[in-house]
């Protein structure tokens, strides 16, 4: 038996390792489902960013010679009441939803996050404080509560932004909350408190980094809902103003011209639906990667 | 039991009074006197100063804040929740008109969910991996992922314009028009179910799987219980907590989704009346209508919390 041969023994004799890395990607990419939501992520990413090479036409330049048209070889989705291209505005409009989808994600969850991870920590009163001022938000339901702060700031992006943040600040404060409070009886935190680390470096430390997978999932899912709650609030019409192109208001605007051309109407939902889809599963996909114990929680 | 629902009581009162404050703070910090903003929707010009501050004090607005909210609440606690600044009307019988309207719907659109999505979850739960539990679930990833207005428009396009099956737009008391009224709620409260049947399917389909590993099942089998009772009283009753969360909360988003359905088909319920409130700024409707559907919210967040004790005895003593 020769030396190299006793090696190849040995391993086999523990399960190969693979890195937590390949792991998660392995998982990840395992279902046919968000291998797709990813390619369309990534797909409506580059639209947005590159769309004025994609777009045939300008996606607000007013043509009433040739308003109304029914989709033809020059307008693939024909054309709406103002003579605009369907296909040019619907490839525009994923700048507003991924951009407002982003931003106010990332304002909603950071501060959910720091009213959670202070409410989770101190405990008390500062919890029951920062707990029920969350319960009655939560109490306005979403869509009532981002309309009304989106109407009364009066319309525009940084509004439609705020509105929708505020939003979502209750759903990232609880779980940030729950998953501190799990966390906090650690050994880990004790050994922190026992070296002399201050209140802040164990919450951004010790505590925020465990907290990620959890409200990495919970970032994704909600940025599906933030989309599809702007467009809901463009098509009511407090979102970003005309003559910005927006699926939820091209949505309502096609709605008269419904039996000439349902396409008007009926493409930018399209839009929304497939990039709320692919936030989705990715999002599933990141759970049963990261922490399949997460399935039923979010 | 009696101090988990004292508790529970106190709990959402408190919740409540803060919703209320939100609220009164809410339209009092608007950028806008509403004064002005009523005198300029009535096309009233050349307003003298004296009718302004004669018009502040009619409204309240000339007193401290705490003042005005203490009033507020009091009035509304003695059935007024003031009037409408543009329809002259009390807002008590606006809500009155609306309320039974978006109650209608959205009950409907409740049971239906709730029988559908139980129905799909045991199924899709039972024949894991099959083709049906594969439908079901794409479905409900569908469901979730579908903006509620454009299924409206699409659902209109195709039952209304190109079928023409079913009424595009409007509402009829079922009491007046039983056939009628049927017929014009169909498509909105289809529009107002497919979220709340996506979310209470995978409710159903994960818990079901989660009791249905459990001894007490297997027991339940072995002893040769037939597979309805085994399903409905072992596992279905053991599963229902969850279920019932979820269900109660859909309160809150059938009344989000009704503001978006009322506006597609036109249907004069609770979610268009603050439509056309807010984006006439007409801010006591507003403020009336918030308190009123937080109220509600809370109040039935509340009966879902107290029939755990129902459906779960063991929560009694925590």
């Amino acid at each position: 038996m020769t030396i190299k041969h006793e090696i190849e023994m040995k391993y086999e004799e523990t399960p190969p390792r693979i890195s937590e890395t390949r792991r998660f990607l392995k998982v990840f990419f395992s279902r046919k489902v968000v291998v797709f939501g990813s390619i369309v992520i990534l797909a409506m990413i580059l639209t947005a960013i590159f769309a004025p090479l994609i777009a045939p036409y300008e996606p607000e330049r007013i043509d009433m010679a040739n308003r109304l048209l029914q989709p033809n070889e020059e307008h693939w989705l024909g054309t709406d009441f103002h003579g605009r291209d369907t296909l040019s505005r619907v490839i525009f409009g994923s700048r507003v939803s991924l951009l407002i989808g982003i931003v106010a994600v990332s304002f909603g969850a950071a501060l959910g996050m720091g009213l959670g991870l202070t409410a989770g920590y101190i405990g008390g009163y500062i919890n029951a404080i920062i707990m029920r001022l969350m319960d009655a938000l939560m109490a306005f339901p979403g869509l009532l509560l981002t309309l009304i702060i989106a109407t009364m700031l009066g319309s525009g992006l940084r509004n439609v932004i705020i509105a929708l943040s505020i939003g979502m600040v209750p759903m990232f404060a609880r779980l940030t909350r729950g998953q501190v409070i799990s966390l906090i009886e650690n050994d880990y935190i004790l050994a922190g408190r026992a070296m002399g680390a201050s209140s802040l470096r164990i919450m951004l430390v010790h505590l925020l980094p465990n907290c990620f997978p959890v409200l990495i999932v919970a970032v994704t899912m909600m940025l599906g809902m933030t989309i599809l709650a702007e467009a809901g609030l463009s098509f009511l019409g407090a979102g970003v103003p005309p003559p910005t192109p927006a699926w939820g208001a091209m949505v309502s605007d096609g709605y008269r011209d419904l039996s000439t051309n349902p396409a008007l109407s009926l493409a930018p939902g399209v839009a929304v639906m497939l990039l709320v889809f692919a936030f989705n599963m990715v999002g599933d996909g990141l759970r049963d990667a990261l922490d399949p114990r997460l399935r039923g929680i979010l | 039991m009696a101090r988990y629902i004292l508790l529970r009581l106190l709990h959402g009162f408190i919740v409540i009074i803060i919703v209320s404050i939100f609220v009164f703070l809410m339209m009092r910090l608007l950028p806008g006197d509403p004064v002005l903003l009523y005198l300029d929707r009535a096309a009233i010009v050349n307003v003298e100063p004296e009718t302004l501050e004669k018009l502040r004090a009619e409204f309240g607005l000339d007193k401290p804040l705490i003042v005005q909210y203490l009033n507020w609440i009091n009035d509304i606690l003695h059935g007024d929740l003031g009037t409408s600044l543009f329809q002259r009307l009390a807002i008590s019988s606006i809500i009155k008109q609306s309320f039974p309207i978006t109650a209608h719907l959205g009950i409907l659109s409740l049971l239906i969910s709730s029988i559908v999505a139980i129905t799909a979850g045991i199924i899709s739960a039972l024949k894991r991996g099959s083709w049906l539990d594969t439908l079901v679930t794409s479905l409900t990833n569908i469901g979730v992922s579908a903006p509620i207005f454009w299924l409206g428009i699409l659902l209109i396009y195709l039952f209304g314009v190109h079928l023409k099956w079913l009424p595009i737009y409007g509402y009829t008391s079922p009491f007046e028009n039983l056939w009628l009224s049927t017929k014009q709620v169909i498509m909105p409260v289809v529009c107002l179910s497919v979220i709340s049947i996506s979310f209470i399917t995978r409710q159903t389909r994960s818990s079901i799987l989660e009791i249905i590993k459990n001894d007490y099942v297997r027991t339940a089998w072995a002893k040769g219980l037939n597979e309805r009772t085994v399903i409905t009283r072992h596992v279905l009753k053991n599963s229902l907590i969850p279920i019932a969360t979820l269900i109660g909360l859909q309160v809150s988003s059938i009344i989000s989704g009704s503001v978006l359905v009322e506006t597609v088909f036109n249907i004069p319920g609770v979610g268009r009346m603050m439509v056309n409130a807010l984006f006439s700024h007409d801010y006591p409707i507003v403020q009336g209508g918030v308190l009123l559907i937080a109220t509600f919210v809370i109040v039935m967040n509340l009966l879902v919390d107290i029939s755990y004790g129902w459906l779960d005895p063991r929560i009694r003593y925590t």
